[in-house]
């Protein structure tokens, strides 16, 4: 099971800020290790981002995004103290998923 | 750019392949959006292939598509890069990196509702021209931007 996610949900005028960090090696496939054999193929493929039933954003991706991926977006109609929920899947069926509640104002940003 | 090729493959991909996308997978996703992962489209090793792959039958060059990344990236393996769209109906935004062994890197959809815009880190293998393909009321149009890589991110 991979590191939970961190996930920073903040009002941003009429509008929500989204900021997550992912832990996930997202290896290429295209690798060697040390002694010379291909590292595997690990990568998150679909991400999808829920507030109150509804889809705020999804995605497909492929292995050249960097590992522990971090994404950024912004949505209208929430409101603080409401949940934003993102879930990733890999390819190796491996999936999580994290929520994070609406805060007010911004705060400062985790440890970057 | 080259005027010529895009109007052959405007010609030859246009109305029809578009049909045939929306048939095939582009009315998809909208019923089942977590799941898809278009194995076509994250194979491809070109800007065109991958707009073909994604339901296209040509692409645009756009100056309403803002691509916000650094001229030159001292490590490829996190390059960070957004991209923002003034498109009218913007549906999905992609980022295409054209010397990376595969030229697609990520593909979003953008709800209504959700600000045409996301900003994510990607690898890149070498210095390379960076594409935001953005779809917007069923066209696409793109941007391009050159990032120079000092050091590989796809390598050992």
């Amino acid at each position: 099971m991979a590191d939970p996610m961190r996930i920073r949900a903040t009002m941003l005028g009429d509008k929500v800020e989204v900021k997550v960090l992912m832990s996930h090696e997202m290896e290429t496939g295209l690798r060697k290790n040390a002694q010379g054999n291909l590292i595997p193929a690990h990568f998150i493929r679909n991400v999808t981002v829920v507030h109150n039933g509804r889809t705020v954003l999804s995605a497909q991706w492929g292995p050249a995004i960097s590992k522990n991926p971090f994404m950024h977006f912004r949505f209208r109609g929430g409101k603080p103290g409401e949940k934003v929920s993102i879930s990733w899947v890999d390819n190796k069926g491996d999936k999580r998923t994290d929520e994070a509640t609406i805060a007010v104002e911004p705060s400062p940003a985790p440890g970057r | 750019m080259d005027g010529k090729r895009r109007e052959v493959l405007k010609a030859g991909g246009g109305a029809g392949m578009l049909a045939l996308a929306a048939a095939a997978g582009l009315a998809r996703p909208g019923r089942a959006a977590a799941q898809e992962w278009n194995t076509a489209a994250f194979d491809t090793r070109s800007f065109a292939d991958t707009v073909r792959a994604l339901g296209g039958g040509g692409s645009t060059a756009s100056a309403g598509i803002e691509i916000n990344a650094p001229e030159i990236a001292e490590n490829g393996a996190v390059v960070p890069v957004s991209v923002e769209s003034k498109l009218a109906k913007t549906q999905t935004i992609a980022i295409l990196i054209e010397k990376n062994p595969n030229t697609l890197s990520a593909n979003f959809e953008i709800p209504a509702g959700t600000d045409p815009f996301v900003s994510t880190r990607v690898k890149m293998a070498e210095t390379s021209n960076v594409y935001a393909l953005v779809m917007a009321d069923g066209k696409f149009f793109h941007a391009v931007k050159e990032i120079k890589v000092t050091i590989g991110g796809c390598g050992g």
